[in-house]
């Protein structure tokens, strides 16, 4: 679905007045490969490259080497521009950025509508996304009176109702309540197991990646690790060099090891930590 | 300084059709010094009693009081008291301007009307103390990485010298590693200097590690105030109103439930590994 090859990018550094002053290479000849209907967790310090990373694959940005490829098309492809951004769709940080609409379903309208599609097919598109986010009920609702976590779901049904085989979410729980934080990952996996719509899910939290299929972690605009989550996990002193830290239940599974404890199986999530301690008895 | 609220209540739009109640009847106290964590989910009033404690927000009714007296008052001085209480918003970095991080930690300072020497004095204290060095003082505060940047901005809050300090979600958007710099830098902070301190958060974990005291709020009430632990060890309530406890905390809830000798009040890793290696050890034989 994606495959990056030697993938670059640099950021001109300005002064006061403007002049370049040098570049800052934020992704380094990063190469990767994403299979369709996969749940990616993409995760690194700040200033690693992830958001320049996400901002390649719709074409916010262009390479300045290397390529990128979103379901074949080549994102330097001009021609291509429109296609590619149908295809993967993305979801930012901030909700209140990125919805226009006075009434949600509006909102969620405006892509498929800037896209030309027929407006009962709109009605339908717009009907579906909003049901599959679960914020049906709100179809009428001013997007100022929803929660961060629904106004992210509404976000999230606006890049569903452009059918795209792709979405990318740059951090999109960064802003919201534990709550919000659960509904929007809720949705993501629907998304992924139910329209098997392949997702890129950019985060700086742990706990949201214990589910991914597959964890790539970023340093210096490179891929610094590649793995599965019990992968990733299993390395806490190099995930600790990368400035990043092991889930909570991970920490207290790693822990209850060091002091002697048997546990049969490396932990992600508490449930399973109570499982395995469980079984010790 | 002590902060204390008295059957304070604050309506939005008052008297038109979208009144809307954030703020029901708070009567709560902080006594000076204090590290306070305040939670809640997003719509919670957790924000609107911020702005009331600064005095952005006076209260519909009911009375904010410092030290014993009421900011609504005609003889307290907002601008006194905003220098007084300092307020990081949310990413703080977005409110960076000057030309040079010098400039942009004094801005506050010479607001209050202080000459050059001494703004300079302290902006050079409140760097230092959130570990920004010299070197750095002459560049454009864009040119910082984002940790740097949301130090900057927040020592160009500790710069006027606040009594009170309140932070509206200091780690939001950083690393793990960034989040963990930030938050030891606020404890100490708080330990150096003896201010109150009170951390708005989403964040449960961050929370429980660092601060004695928490307050919940929930619907424009205080729904829970009490030592990290009293709080925590109502975890099927708090997850009802929509906040999560921390990740050990839930683990030795459900060995409890599957009839472990365990404690239930724990909210770190360090407390969590003692109670379960004492209920392993206390295990009955299977």
């Amino acid at each position: 679905m994606v495959t990056a090859k030697e993938l670059t990018f640099e950021y001109i550094r300005r002064d006061a007045d403007g002049n370049p002053k040098g570049t800052v290479r934020a992704v380094d000849a990063l190469s990767l490969h994403v299979k369709k209907g996969q749940f990616i967790a993409i995760v690194g310090h700040n200033g690693s490259g992830k958001s320049t990373f996400a901002r390649l694959l719709n074409v916010l940005l262009a390479p300045a080497e290397g390529t990128v490829f979103i379901d074949g098309m080549d994102t330097r492809d001009e021609s291509k521009l429109l296609d590619i951004r149908m295809t993967c769709g993305m979801v930012f940080q901030n909700p209140d950025n990125q919805i226009i609409g006075q009434v949600v379903e509006e909102d969620v309208a405006f892509g498929p509508e800037n896209m030309g599609v027929p407006t009962e097919e709109i009605r339908a598109r717009v009907d579906d996304a909003l049901r599959t986010v679960g914020m049906y009920e709100k179809r009428e609702a001013s997007p100022n009176k929803l929660s961060g976590g629904q106004k992210q779901r509404v976000s999230i049904a606006g890049v569903i109702a452009m059918h795209p085989k792709c979405i990318v979410l740059d951090e999109p729980t960064a802003m919201l309540d534990p709550k919000g934080r659960e509904e929007v990952l809720k949705a993501a996996h629907m998304l992924n197991r139910k329209e098997q719509i392949t997702i890129i899910l950019i985060t700086h939290h742990m706990e949201e990646t214990v589910d991914a299929d597959r964890i790539f972690v970023m340093d210096k605009g490179r891929i610094a690790m590649d793995g599965t989550p019990e992968e990733i996990f299993s390395r806490p002193g190099q995930l600790k060099e990368l400035h990043l830290s092991l889930p909570q239940a991970t920490e207290l599974g790693e822990a209850l090891k060091e002091r002697g404890v048997a546990l049969d199986t490396r932990v992600l999530k508490p449930a399973q930590l109570v499982e395995a301690l469980c079984r010790l008895r | 300084m002590s902060i204390a609220l008295e059957h304070a209540s604050y309506i939005y739009d008052k008297g038109s059709a979208m009144a809307h109640e954030a703020l029901r009847d708070v009567t709560l106290e902080i006594a000076d010094g204090t590290f306070a964590g305040l939670i809640g989910h997003t719509g919670s009033g957790k924000s609107t009693l911020v702005q009331l404690l600064n005095g952005l927000l006076v209260p519909t009714s009911g009375r904010v009081l410092y030290d014993g007296r009421d900011i609504a008052d005609a003889a307290v001085r907002k601008r006194e008291l905003r220098a007084k209480v300092g307020l990081v918003f949310q990413y703080p970095e977005h409110q960076l301007f000057e030309a040079d991080v010098l400039s942009d930690v004094m801005f506050g300072p010479r607001n209050l009307g202080l000459d050059k020497e001494e703004a300079r004095r302290r902006a050079g204290a409140a760097l230092e103390l959130v570990g920004i060095d010299e070197t750095v003082y002459e560049q454009s505060p864009f040119d910082l990485s984002g940790g740097q940047k949301r130090r900057v901005a927040i020592a160009g809050v500790i710069a006027m010298e606040p009594r009170v300090l309140i932070l509206d979600e200091p780690t939001a958007g950083l690393d793990p590693q960034g989040r963990e710099e930030i938050l030891s830098l606020i404890r100490s902070l708080h330990q150096a200097s003896g201010m109150t301190v009170i951390l708005v958060s989403h964040s449960m974990e961050d929370v429980a590690r660092f601060v004695e005291r928490i307050i919940v709020m929930n619907h424009g009430s205080v729904f829970a105030d009490g030592t990290p632990a009293e709080v925590f060890s109502r975890a099927t309530e708090l997850k009802e109103i929509g906040l999560a406890p921390p990740a050990v905390t839930e683990i030795c809830r459900m060995l409890k439930e599957q009839g472990w000798d365990v404690r239930t009040d724990v909210t770190t890793v360090e407390e969590a590994l003692e109670t379960i290696l004492s209920g392993l050890a206390h295990r009955s034989p299977a």
